[in-house]
């Protein structure tokens, strides 16, 4: 499969400030790929600069094998969804939704029919009429994925469409907007801080920092197998306990910490005598599990969440560790004030450069 | 008709007015269907009062109970004291019909140098306030959407900066311009582009510069606040869909900024048709400008009457043509002021 878009070593400045250092991508064509990462990291940066709204400083973006460079973004086959939808408030959800077909010169007669069909497809039908104002969130975020589309473009580019709407409604967008990706099966680049978006939509992730890649991959790898301490600390809760390796053996390492020795895989080759941060998630902590790794703790405080319970521990040298009970093991949930011995296994475990 | 009956009809009719635009409010608000917190819950008694005093002493002494009292004089003949109030004080449309016919009982006819200079003013003032549209337009939309704001400080600065000079001298300064041995005749004239001076003034470009000049800043001043309102996403998200940049003014920019290019034109013809001290100044000799005319019938002739009755017609005339305009641009007066 041809990459359908391809960042070729793009890096993106403003004056003295670098907002996309030396980003190298292949993304596929069909794939639903998602930017993830803090506010101020370069994703948006990344998907204006995709678009044609930001000039590269170097390096090349190529779209259908296509380089871009000098093709404002009325030429680019791709279709932006903004934060703010920016909806045209003067007209109707027909209009907005046919706009992109009417500055192309596409006839009345056709530009009806598609936009029929696009309503068809938002479920929409027979609201084309409607002020847009009259909408509700998901209607008019359902409205703005029917206009870019309209264009037919080759790459739908999402700048966190999602983070205006409410949290069911976001939820059930994000059902929504993954099965109108494999209904049209075209190219998705989705930008978003929201690292559960990402992971239930996306076929692959790119988390950034800094304007830098720090991982590409699936959702599972990013999460199960997260390669630089930025990642396991943004993607998901994680325990990160300070330490040095004392010993390497068998893709594992010993790391000496606050609370004892503990072992966790070696992922990045850590050598005996570096420094790491050995990450933990809390759903892998239980109190009473005999594994690898054990310490004392003591139970400090807690928060009832139904389906879980998360307890914080407070370990040797007042390190606090965190740990998610799952109501199924709800006779686990120790007393205020109880001392127990934690335990988690080595490969739910990560030694990571810090 | 004894006009001293009407004394009282005089002072009621203000009255009336307000309480007509009263009602229509009330209708308005009810056809709307929104219930607000009352005037003086949402602003307290003694703001609320203070308001209302206000705004119904600048209404009434100061705009509605001139008017009424030239528009009721304009309806009467020209007299000598001693006769007013006499049996020949009677209302007449004699002031009007001097306007067309020249006369005011023979209709065989018309007043050709009044009608030329009511007909040169209207068509003068519509240009001049397309001609500020189109060099305001493209200023306010670089001010509102794309310029950094240091240089949109340096811009209204340099804006406002020239209306510090009052309009008379202003006036006398484009005069010396466009003079036939003036500035820019010398410096044409010195660079061989004209053998002959142009006579700027007595083709009335002298004119319609200080009457352009004069206005920019009502026409630039509504269309940048109403264009800066506008989101910038959209013009990208236009951009994005495929539209040229014409496109997007066209089909985006203008539509949104409608109410702010309404208010910018009405003030701009509003005022250009009314303008006094410009076009004595800068007119040239062959043309006669409507308002010197109107006001040579208060100072020249004497007759406050014939006065009053050319004033309103220029008055109803430019207030038709501005709700016309708003009608067929699809606007109600309540969206203009937004």
């Amino acid at each position: 499969m041809t990459a359908a878009v391809e960042l070729d070593r793009v890096s993106v400045r403003f004056g003295d400030f670098t907002a996309v250092a030396d980003v190298g991508i292949d993304i596929e064509a069909g794939e639903f790929f998602s930017f993830l990462g803090p506010s101020g990291c370069g994703k948006t940066t990344i998907l204006r600069a995709i678009s044609g709204f930001v000039p590269l400083s170097t390096g090349a973006v190529r779209i259908g094998g296509r380089d871009m460079a000098g093709i404002g973004p009325n030429q680019r086959p791709t279709a932006l969804i903004f934060q703010s939808l920016a909806l045209f408030p003067m007209m109707t959800v027909a209009e907005n939704i046919g706009y992109g077909l009417r500055v192309r010169g596409v006839p009345r007669r056709t530009r009806a029919e598609r936009v029929a069909r696009l309503l068809a497809l938002i479920a929409l039908e027979g609201e084309g009429d409607k002020r847009v104002e009259a909408l509700s969130g998901g209607q008019r975020q359902r409205v703005a994925i029917a206009r870019a589309l309209a264009v037919e473009p080759q790459v739908l580019l999402l700048d966190e469409p999602l983070s205006a709407l409410d949290l069911k409604l976001r939820q059930h967008m994000r059902n929504e907007l993954r099965a109108i990706q494999r209904r049209v099966g075209l190219t998705f680049i989705y930008i978003t801080h929201d690292q559960g978006e990402a992971l239930t939509m996306s076929d692959r992730i790119a988390v950034m920092r800094a304007g830098r890649i720090e991982q590409v991959g699936d959702g599972r790898s990013i999460y199960e197998a997260p390669q630089t301490a930025f990642v396991a600390g943004f993607v998901g809760e994680s325990n990160a306990l300070r330490g040095d390796v004392v010993q390497t053996a068998d893709g594992e390492a010993l790391v000496e910490t606050p609370v004892g020795r503990l072992r966790g895989r070696n992922p990045r080759q850590l050598q005996a005598g570096d420094a790491a941060l050995l990450f933990v998630r809390p759903e892998f902590v239980q109190p009473g599990l005999s594994a690898d790794n054990e310490c004392d703790a003591e139970a400090a405080d807690f928060t009832y969440e139904g389906s879980i319970t998360h307890v914080t521990f407070r370990a040797a040298g007042g390190t606090k560790l965190l740990a998610q009970i799952g109501a199924a093991a709800r006779q686990a949930v120790p007393a205020p004030g109880a001392r127990v011995r934690l335990g988690f296994a080595a490969r739910d475990a990560v030694a990571l450069p810090p | 008709m004894n006009s001293a009956l009407l004394h009282p009809v005089v002072l009621l009719l203000p009255i009336a007015v307000i309480v007509a635009f009263w009602l229509i409010a009330a209708v308005e608000r009810r056809l709307r269907g929104t219930v607000q917190p009352g005037f003086f819950r949402r602003n307290g008694a003694a703001v609320g009062t203070y308001l209302i005093v206000a705004v119904g002493i600048w209404m009434l002494l100061l705009i509605l109970l001139p008017q009424v009292s030239m528009l009721e004089l304009s309806f009467r003949p020209k007299l000598p004291p001693v006769q007013m109030g006499g049996p020949r004080d009677m209302y007449t449309l004699a002031n009007y019909r001097y306007f067309l016919f020249g006369s005011p009982d023979d209709a065989s006819h018309w007043n050709v140098l009044h009608l030329r200079a009511f007909f040169l003013t209207i068509t003068v003032s519509i240009l001049v306030t397309g001609f500020d549209f189109l060099l305001c337009y493209p200023l306010a939309f670089h001010m509102a959407q794309t310029a950094r704001p240091g240089r949109v400080r340096l811009l209204l600065l340099a804006l406002i900066a020239p209306y510090w000079v009052n309009e008379v001298l202003r006036a006398f300064a484009l005069r010396i311009l466009f003079a036939g041995s003036g500035l820019l005749n010398t410096a044409l004239l010195g660079l061989g582009a004209i053998a002959q001076p142009v006579d700027f003034l007595g083709l009335n470009i002298g004119l319609y510069v200080g009457l352009s000049y004069a206005y920019l800043l009502l026409m630039i001043f509504p269309l940048y606040s109403a264009i800066e309102s506008l989101p910038h996403e959209q013009i990208e998200a236009a951009r994005d869909l495929g539209a040229p940049w014409w496109r997007i003014h066209r089909d985006i920019v203008v539509p949104f900024a409608k109410p702010g290019i309404a208010s910018g034109c009405t003030l701009v013809f509003m005022l250009s048709a009314g303008a006094l001290a410009t076009p004595l100044i800068l007119s040239g000799p062959r043309s006669l400008w409507f308002t010197p005319v109107v006001y040579d019938r208060f100072y020249q002739a004497f007759n406050w009457p014939q006065g009053a009755a050319y004033a309103f017609i220029l008055l109803l005339t430019c207030v038709a043509f501005v709700l016309m305009v708003l009608r067929l641009s699809r606007l109600s007066l309540g969206e203009m002021t937004r």
